[in-house]
C-alpha cells in the first residue's frame, strides 16, 4: 500500500532503513521535521543540537566512532556548520555521514535563498538531489553507501518544495530495533582524524582524486542504482535537470528526452556528454544558480539554453519553466502558458480590494507586552533584532527593529554599534533558543569589552517559530527524556553580567520599568530576561477572556497598538471621534490582559 | 471517473487547512490515482495566509498548481477566496466557508474588509459555480467547532463524482476514537450543505 509522506518524513524513513544510528539537528524551516520524525523510530538516537555546527560535530563524532550518522539543518544553518564541514571533508569519515541541507528557494521563511549545491563544490564532497519523497527515501540509502565507500561526507540537498510536499511512498512498518554500542575505537595513524596542517596538505590531493572517482562512479554505478536516470523521448530536445525542477520539466515538456541527475556534484560529465551527443538541442533546467549549466559549459559541452531563459532568482514553478521553455522555442501550441488562456480580467480582479494579511504575534503571545514597550523607546534607541517569532517586532504596529541579519547577530551588532560611538542606546533582542544557538559567544565579547548595551532575552520556553522544539533552556530532549535545564539568568550572571533582571512577560508596567533600568545601566551589558511561555506550550494557561465595554471605549486606539489579532473594530461608532470602537473576538482571546493594562479608560475587563 | 484534478486549499493560519489538504490528497490515492500536496510551513502559519495545493492525476509531476488552472478553489475564509481567485480556471468551482477572520491590516488601518456580497459577486463572475457553506455553525451543530475541516471536506466530496464513503473513511482515519462520532455528524451536515 502506498502512503503519502513529505520529503522530510521520507528522508527520516530512508535514514532509518539505512540503519542510521545517530542524528542531530538544530530546527529550521524547512528542515525541522526530519529529526522530529527520525526521533520516533526505534534504535536511533536523535537529538537537538544547540546549533547547526554542534549538530554536525555530533554527527562527525558518531561517524568517527563507526556509526551511520546524519545532521540536518536549513540552508543558512550550513553556514554555521561550514567550519567543521570543510575540515571533515578533508579528514574523511568512518561511518556514513550525511548532512541534509534543506534549502529555501523563494525564501519563504529565510533571510536568503542561497544555493547550497555550491558548498559541495567548495568543500569537495558529493551533493545528492532527490526530486520527490520516494527519491528522498532511496537516495538517503545510496548516500550512506557512497559516504562509506569514498570516505566522504555527503550532502543530501532538499528544498522547501521537496521537504514540504507529500507524495506517494510504499508503506513500511518499522521493525523493532535497539541502539547498539559502537565497536571499540581503533587508533590508526593511517586514518588519523586530526586535521593538523601536515595531514591537511597530504589529504588535499587525495580528496581531489576522490572527486574524480565519485564522478566516475556517478557516470556508471550512479545510473545502475537509479540515482541518475535517462528517459528517452523525442531526441530533438534533451533536458538535463535535477531535484524538484525535474517535476516541472516532465509536466511542461512531456515528450522530450530527460537526463535526471540525482547527483549534482561532482557531475558524471562523460554520461552528460554522451546524452548531449544523442540529442539535437541541450537544455539545462535547474532551480536558483546555474550550477550544473556552468560545469557542463566549462567541460566544453554545448548548452543551447539554461539561465538565459529560466530564472536565476526565486522558486522555480510550472509557470516559470513554461515561460522559459516558450522563450527557448520548445513549446508547441498546446503548451501555451495556462495563465494566458485564463479569462480573468483586470476589472474583475479590481472589483474587490483584498486587504493584506500579514503574519502577527498570536493572541496571548508573551512577546507582545515587550514590543509594546520597546516601541515607546525606539526614538532614543537603536534595536538589533534576531531570528524567531519576535522578528515580527519589525511589523506594524511595533516597527521596533532596526537591524537583523542572522542567528545570534543581535548582541554583536548592538555591541559594535555602541562601541563605534553610536549616540543612541543600543538594544539587542534575542530569543531563548537563539541565545543558546549563538548568543553566548557575543555576550562574552560584550561583557569583556564592557559594551554598554541592553540585552533582552525573550524566554518563551520553546523554539516557537519552527513549531515548538525543545532546547537547552527547557531541559527536555528531542526524544522526550529529561536532560538538564540551563537557567539563562544564572548563565548571564556567571559570565559576569552585573545587571540581570527577570520580568513577567505579560506585565506591561514592570517591563517598562525594567527596560528603562537596563537602558540606564552603565557598567557593561545589562540583561533582561522576559519570561513567559509561548501559547502553544503546555505551560501556557488560558485565563478568563476579555471584553470591551462599549459604553466606556473612547476609540483612543491604545488597545489596537498592542497588535493583537483578537482585537477588532466593532460596528459601533464613538460620536466624538467618528471612529469605530474596539471589540474582542472571544474565540481568539486568551485572557492575557495586555490590552486591559494599556486601556487608559478601563474599558476592558475579563468576562464575568 | 475523475482522472485529473487541481485543488487549492486556502485560508488563515490555524484553520486546519494543512490537515484537510492532507486528507484530500489521501483520497486521491484511495481512488487509485497518484496524488501530491504541497504547502509552505513557518512564517505563513502565524495568522498569515495559508495555501496548500492538492493535485490528483495518473502521474503527478509538479506538486503545485499553475495560476489559472485550479479546478476547485476551497477557501476556509471568505476574503481568502477573493485573494486567490486568479488561480481558478475560468468556469472552475469555488467552495467557500462564510466565516470572516479580520486581518490586522483592517484592525490597524483605514482599509476595510469588503462586503460579503461584493466578494461573492466577484467569485460568481469568474467561477462556473460558487458554493457557500456556513461551516462554523454547522461544526458547532455537530458538537465541536473544530470540525469545520470535516464539514468543508464533506462539502467538497459532494461536489465531486466520487464515493462519499472513501472521503468519510479518510477523514475518520485521522481523528482520534473519541471524536469519531462528532466528525461523522459534521460530515453528514457538510454533505447536506453542499448538496
Amino acid at each position: 500500500m502506498k502512503v503519502l509522506l513529505s520529503g522530510n518524513e521520507a528522508i527520516a524513513l530512508g535514514a532509518w532503513e539505512a540503519g542510521v544510528q545517530y542524528a542531530s539537528a538544530y530546527p529550521g524551516t524547512p528542515s525541522t521535521e526530519i529529526l522530529e520524525n527520525l526521533a520516533r523510530y526505534p534504535g536511533v538516537r536523535a537529538e537537538w543540537g544547540s546549533n547547526e555546527k554542534v549538530a554536525l560535530d555530533n554527527a562527525v563524532g558518531a561517524s568517527f566512532g563507526g556509526a551511520r550518522a546524519l545532521a540536518a539543518m536549513k540552508h543558512v544553518g550550513v553556514n554555521v556548520a561550514a567550519d567543521s564541514l570543510m575540515s571533515v571533508s578533508y579528514i574523511g569519515v568512518k561511518g556514513g555521514l550525511i548532512l541534509v541541507s534543506a534549502d529555501d528557494p523563494g525564501a519563504f521563511s529565510s533571510q536568503n535563498e542561497q544555493d547550497n549545491r555550491q558548498y559541495a563544490r567548495f568543500g569537495k564532497f558529493p551533493c545528492i538531489d532527490p526530486a520527490d519523497s520516494e527519491d528522498a527515501r532511496q537516495f538517503v540509502k545510496i548516500a550512506f553507501e557512497l559516504s562509506e565507500r569514498f570516505e566522504t561526507p555527503v550532502m543530501l540537498r532538499s528544498t522547501t518544495r521537496l521537504s514540504h510536499t507529500k507524495s506517494a511512498v510504499e508503506a513500511l512498518v518499522p521493525e523493532a530495533r535497539s541502539l547498539q554500542p559502537l565497536p571499540p575505537f581503533v587508533r590508526d595513524p593511517s586514518t588519523s582524524r586530526v586535521v593538523l596542517p601536515a595531514i591537511a596538505r597530504r589529504r588535499h590531493p587525495e580528496i581531489e582524486q576522490r572527486l574524480i572517482e565519485v564522478a566516475a562512479w556517478s557516470a556508471t554505478d550512479g545510473f545502475e542504482c537509479g540515482l541518475n536516470r535517462i528517459s528517452w523521448g523525442d531526441r530533438s530536445v534533451g533536458v538535463v535537470t535535477t531535484g524538484i525542477a525535474y517535476q516541472y520539466v516532465r509536466e511542461v515538456l512531456p515528450g522530450v528526452s530527460i537526463l535526471k541527475l540525482g547527483m549534482s556534484y561532482p557531475l558524471p560529465l562523460a554520461a552528460i556528454r554522451e546524452f548531449a551527443d544523442a540529442v539535437e538541442t541541450l537544455v539545462v533546467v535547474e532551480e536558483l544558480d546555474g550550477f550544473i549549466e556552468e560545469q557542463i559549459r566549462a567541460a566544453g559541452i554545448e548548452v543551447s539554453h539554461g539561465k538565459d531563459v529560466f530564472p536565476l532568482c526565486g522558486e522555480l514553478t510550472l509557470a516559470a519553466v513554461r515561460e522559459g521553455a516558450g522563450k527557448a522555442g520548445l513549446l508547441d501550441a498546446d503548451g501555451a502558458p495556462a495563465t494566458q488562456t485564463a479569462t480573468m480580467t483586470p476589472e474583475l480582479l479590481s472589483s474587490v480590494t483584498v486587504p493584506p494579511r500579514s503574519p502577527a504575534l498570536c493572541p496571548g503571545c508573551p512577546h507582545r507586552a515587550f514590543f509594546y514597550n520597546l516601541r515607546r523607546h525606539k526614538r532614543k534607541a537603536v534595536i538589533a533584532g534576531d531570528i524567531g517569532c519576535y522578528s515580527m517586532g519589525v511589523l506594524p504596529p511595533f516597527e521596533a527593529m532596526d537591524m537583523l541579519i542572522s542567528m545570534g547577530a543581535s548582541i554583536g551588532m548592538a555591541h559594535g554599534f555602541q562601541r563605534a560611538g553610536g549616540q543612541e542606546s543600543a538594544i539587542a533582542v534575542i530569543g531563548d533558543s537563539t541565545f543558546f544557538h549563538s548568543g553566548l559567544g557575543p555576550l562574552a565579547s560584550a561583557i569583556y569589552n564592557r559594551a554598554r548595551i541592553a540585552v533582552i532575552i525573550l524566554d518563551n520556553r520553546i523554539t516557537a517559530m519552527t513549531g515548538q522544539q525543545q532546547h537547552p533552556g527547557t531541559g527536555i530532549t528531542l526524544q522526550g527524556e529529561h536532560g538538564k535545564e540551563i537557567d539563562i539568568a544564572a548563565v548571564c550572571r556567571a559570565m559576569g553580567v552585573t545587571s540581570v533582571e527577570e520580568v513577567d512577560a505579560w506585565n506591561v508596567d514592570a517591563i517598562n520599568k525594567t527596560l528603562r533600568r537596563a537602558l540606564d545601566y552603565e557598567d557593561g551589558p545589562a540583561v533582561v530576561v522576559v519570561r513567559g511561555a509561548c501559547v502553544f506550550t503546555p505551560y501556557f494557561h488560558l485565563q478568563p477572556r476579555m471584553r470591551v465595554d462599549p459604553a466606556k471605549c473612547v476609540t483612543c486606539g491604545s488597545c489596537f497598538r498592542v497588535g493583537c489579532p483578537a482585537i477588532i473594530k466593532s460596528d459601533e461608532i464613538y460620536p466624538t471621534s467618528g471612529k469605530q470602537k474596539a471589540a474582542i473576538d472571544p474565540l481568539l482571546c486568551t485572557g492575557c490582559t495586555v490590552c486591559m493594562q494599556v486601556c487608559p479608560v478601563q474599558a476592558i475587563a475579563p468576562i464575568e | 471517473m475523475i482522472e485529473k484534478l487541481n485543488m487549492l486549499f486556502v485560508g488563515v493560519g490555524g484553520q486546519g487547512i494543512l490537515t484537510a489538504s492532507d486528507i484530500a490528497a489521501q483520497v486521491g490515492l484511495d481512488l487509485g490515482l497518484d496524488a501530491k500536496k504541497s504547502e509552505v510551513h513557518g512564517f505563513a502559519q502565524r495568522g498569515g495566509v495559508v495555501e496548500s495545493h492538492v493535485r490528483w492525476a495518473r502521474s503527478v509531476g509538479s506538486p503545485t498548481c499553475e495560476k489559472g488552472t485550479v479546478d476547485i478553489l476551497m477557501s476556509f475564509e471568505l476574503l481568502e477566496a477573493a485573494r486567490w481567485l486568479d488561480w481558478l480556471k475560468a468556469g472552475g468551482i469555488v467552495l467557500v466557508n462564510r466565516q470572516k477572520l479580520i486581518p490586522m491590516s483592517v484592525s490597524l488601518g483605514d482599509i476595510f474588509y469588503p462586503e460579503e456580497e461584493a466578494i461573492l459577486a466577484a467569485l460568481r463572475e469568474h467561477a462556473g459555480r460558487v458554493v457557500v457553506v456556513d461551516a462554523l455553525p454547522l461544526a458547532e451543530e455537530a458538537g465541536n467547532a473544530r470540525t469545520v475541516n470535516t464539514v468543508m471536506l464533506a462539502a467538497l466530496s459532494a461536489l465531486l463524482d466520487t464515493d462519499p464513503q472513501i472521503w468519510e473513511t479518510a477523514v475518520l482515519r485521522r481523528v482520534p476514537e473519541k471524536y469519531r462520532e462528532v466528525n461523522r455528524v459534521a460530515f453528514r451536515l457538510g454533505r447536506e450543505a453542499a448538496a
